[in-house]
């Protein structure tokens, strides 16, 4: 899978780098800011340190 | 034909083309080519699924705590506001808490053990949206000095961690409350000559300074801390309650410190509010 993302990157290998960098950053963000907020209120250990029961 | 004439060699078929040449390959791929192309599939995606892990480790433990802090500030600004425009969100019409917008700051809390840093404001409600803001009070119980139970729930890794340092808390720690009005010093209940250890004693209600407990035990809001269906004791009965996640990392249990209210001071609330100077005096208590 890399690899052929490797292999389809266009320019030279200084370019390829620069390119890896920023998909990883936009990758990390859309993570962070978007898809993990997202699903954190369906993931069993980020309660609150409420009691139920009141 | 032996002629004379140069016969053009043949020069054999023209050499094969890179995309023709790998087209052949993979039409030739064996069944060990593929067992290992599959085998690569699946490790790139284990390490791709362990890193995405670890990033929402990382959000959870670092990210949150920013967007909680932004959250914070915001809250806390509006409540300072309020209290300068001669609103104050605890003024209920009848004591009806309803009134009361689940969201909405109500009250500072100052630790001493915790620095002189330490400070949030209180949100109204203990759902997810409130405790991404700060510390939520329990709706139901008591507000901060009234007879009864004051409940106040926190994080206590990411979403800001009001209460990271809860087991930090000993006995005859004040845990100060400011309304628009007043000033509430509640003290950590327990034996104050022993320690942490001395967390466990009981008052004369029989309400420990600290225990450990189930999350469904919400029986440590009750009126009468861990007494439900009983109204509140006839005496030392200014309850302060704070609950938050333990151990550490986990949602297994919930950490509990009770408190007692020690003292309450009454103060015109002219301006930017200031912390009257015998509360500024908790910060140099011996021991701390």
């Amino acid at each position: 899978m890399y690899v052929w993302i490797w292999h389809h990157l266009p320019g030279n290998l200084a370019l390829k780098i620069v390119e890896v960098t920023a998909l990883l950053i936009v990758v990390s963000a859309l993570l962070l800011f978007v898809v993990f907020p997202w699903i954190e209120p369906h993931v069993p250990f980020t309660r609150g340190g409420t009691v139920n029961g009141q | 034909m032996l002629d004379g004439t140069d016969t053009q060699l043949d020069p054999g078929p023209p050499p094969e083309s890179p995309a023709v040449r790998s087209a052949g390959r993979r039409a030739r791929m064996t069944t060990g080519d593929k067992v290992r192309f599959g085998l690569r599939g699946v490790g790139q995606t284990l390490i791709t699924l362990g890193l995405v892990t670890l990033l929402f480790v990382v959000y959870e433990v670092w990210i949150t705590n920013i967007f909680a802090h932004w959250r914070q500030e915001k809250v806390h600004t509006q409540l300072e506001q309020a209290w300068q425009d001669g609103i104050d969100p605890l003024a209920l019409p009848g004591g009806n808490q309803s009134g009361i917008p689940i969201g909405e700051g109500i009250a500072n809390i100052y630790i001493p053990r915790f620095g002189r840093d330490y400070h949030f404001t209180v949100v109204q409600g203990t759902d997810d949206a409130s405790l991404s803001k700060g510390p939520g009070h329990y709706v139901g119980t008591a507000l901060p000095g009234e007879v009864g139970n004051f409940g106040v729930a926190g994080h206590r890794v990411g979403k800001g961690e009001p209460f990271l340092n809860l087991d930090h808390l000993r006995p005859g720690d004040a845990v100060i409350i400011q309304t628009k009005t007043q000033w509430f010093v509640y003290r950590v209940i327990g034996n104050v000559d022993k320690g942490e250890a001395g967390l466990s004693w009981q008052d004369l209600n029989g309400v420990p300074g600290r225990e450990i407990v189930d999350p469904s035990a919400g029986r440590v809001l009750a009126p009468w801390p861990d007494k439900p269906g009983s109204p509140a004791p006839p005496t030392y009965n200014r309850y302060m309650t704070m609950t938050t996640c333990h151990p550490k990392f986990t949602a297994a249990q919930r950490m509990i410190v009770h408190a007692q209210l020690d003292a309450t001071l009454t103060t015109a609330s002219i301006g930017p509010s200031q912390m009257p100077a015998s509360i500024q005096a908790l910060y140099s208590a011996p021991g701390l």
